[in-house]
């Protein structure tokens, strides 16, 4: 053996792809949780998809999730996991001939949904739109601030998530963060979205919501009667949205939605599509029922209708 | 062969048989989310009717008053009554008031009914209203979508003496999105 070959065996010599292998490993390392991070932060990191986890791994993430919020908000939270009930596809109508535009609805399902205050997120978009025009969506109006509604020649068109049964959003899901589920609702695992914002794009209906900072909900405001993938506190960078209040509806005795139970003039209607004597079968069999952009093949099920 | 072709036709005649009574007997189940349907005798859960405060019971006032029942309008007592909006020149209180017992109601019939059945008084002229207030179409309904609901009175909504929906104030409008920050 020559003195260069032993050499060569002897001493460490750095090469180009040992020198990114290592710094790619020690950035890695970096990005981990350190020893001193609580179990709580090492099992969010390795929680897999809501879908996939057994019955004992839910309760240990509710478990968790329920200490951590209370720790937060300094009462005790309840995190719920309600699954579909059987036989029960949820439906949801709107009378555009009464709605008065006092977005009484936008501010219940704020209180009622954790939704951040500041920033301000709503999941309701009130839209005015003109009575000679119709719906005319470039024509809308949804900063309207009159003194008392309803305006002469106005009519209004709340919006909110009208869980598809076609939805788009779970399409371009690149993680599948966000499914519909059973009874029709149309839900995000917070856990597991990354934040890329493709529902949003894809969705029709401007219905979905970013969370671009941690959202400031402040603790008394706090609504500590929380479902997984509805109302419980989400961390910044999450898309969140209506899930026709699911914390309350999924019950056997289901309460109506907060944005129904809130209307002055009882223009939300809210049912079971399958059962033929609930209220919204009613409207469907007897009013004048409008689907928002029906062209597109979503196949909501938020029905708008003309009680007269 | 005979016999082969008995036991098919038992058999056949048995599955039959089983699946006419699984199909009868999933029509006569009742699930559990179904709405139950309601008799005409039922009563409809409401709040009480919304009184001016102290005005009920009228009787307290009109016990010891000689009832007259003459058209006109009222001078001395109730003169922030203003029937508006509502064929104010067709009818006057006591079409719907009862002239003998003040603390009731009076329908066409002559029926007298409680305040808190005032939704029949209503439903009278307002049939269509009616059909859907009974519903849950028309009007507020709280409550348990798949149990027991809460109605309201066609009067908590609308003023009787004047009953178009008056104007109520909003809510703010949403941050512009160059506020948030």
């Amino acid at each position: 053996m020559s003195d260069t070959e032993t050499r060569n065996e002897r001493v460490f010599r750095l090469s180009r792809r040992k020198a990114l292998k290592g710094m790619a490993v020690g950035l890695g390392a970096l990005a981990l949780p350190g020893k001193d991070a609580s179990a709580a932060l090492w099992e969010s990191f390795f929680q897999k998809n809501f879908r996939e986890l057994s019955k004992s791994e839910i309760q240990d993430v509710v478990s968790r999730l329920e200490k951590e919020y209370s720790a937060t908000y300094g009462k005790p939270v309840k995190v719920k996991t309600t699954p579909p009930m059987e036989g029960v596809l949820y439906g949801y109508g709107l009378d555009l001939s009464r709605c008065v535009g006092c977005r009484r609805c936008v501010y219940g399902c704020v209180t009622e949904n954790n939704q951040s205050r500041d920033p301000q997120v709503h999941w309701i978009t009130v839209l005015r739109l003109s009575k000679e025009r119709g719906v005319d969506l470039e024509h809308s109006e949804r900063y309207y601030n009159p003194a008392k509604v309803p305006e002469d020649g106005y009519f209004y068109m709340p919006v909110q998530c009208h869980q598809c049964e076609n939805a788009p959003c779970t399409k371009v899901c690149p993680v599948q963060a966000t499914w519909k589920e059973n009874d029709g609702i149309v839900v995000v695992d917070y856990n597991w979205c990354i934040g890329c914002r493709y529902c949003m794009a894809a969705c029709p209906y401007g219905a979905r919501r970013f969370n671009w900072k941690k959202p400031g909900l402040p603790a008394g405001e706090m609504n500590p009667d929380t479902h997984f993938m509805g109302n419980r506190p989400r961390p910044v960078g999450v898309v969140e949205k209506c899930t026709f209040c699911m914390q309350r509806t999924r019950e056997p005795d289901g309460k109506y939605p907060a944005c129904v139970e809130v209307c002055p003039v009882g223009a939300r209607k809210f049912g079971n599509l399958l059962d033929p004597a609930s209220e919204i079968r009613y409207v469907i069999e007897n009013k004048r029922v409008f689907i928002l952009k029906e062209e597109l093949n979503t196949q909501p099920k938020f029905y708008y209708f003309y009680s007269v | 062969m005979n016999s082969r072709r008995m036991q098919v036709l038992t058999l056949f005649g048995v599955a039959v048989v089983l699946f006419l009574g699984a199909v009868a007997g999933h029509a006569g189940r009742r699930e559990f989310w179904l709405t139950p349907p309601k008799s005409d005798t039922e009563e409809y859960m409401v709040p009480p009717p919304p009184f001016t405060e102290g005005i009920f019971p009228c009787s307290e006032c009109h016990s010891g008053m000689k009832p007259d029942p003459r058209r006109r309008v009222l001078k001395e007592e109730h003169t922030n009554i203003q029937l508006k909006n509502h064929a104010e020149h067709e009818r006057w209180c006591l079409d719907c008031h009862d002239l003998k017992n003040r603390d009731r109601l009076r329908l066409v019939s002559g029926e007298q009914i409680d305040f808190n059945h005032s939704y029949r008084l209503c439903g009278q002229c307002h049939g269509d209203k009616y059909r859907d207030w009974r519903m849950g179409i028309h009007g507020k309904r709280t409550g348990e979508w798949n149990g027991r609901k809460e109605y309201l009175l066609c009067a908590h909504c609308h003023n009787p003496h004047n009953p178009r929906f008056e104007p109520i104030a909003l809510k703010p409008p949403p941050e512009r999105p160059e506020n948030i920050r």
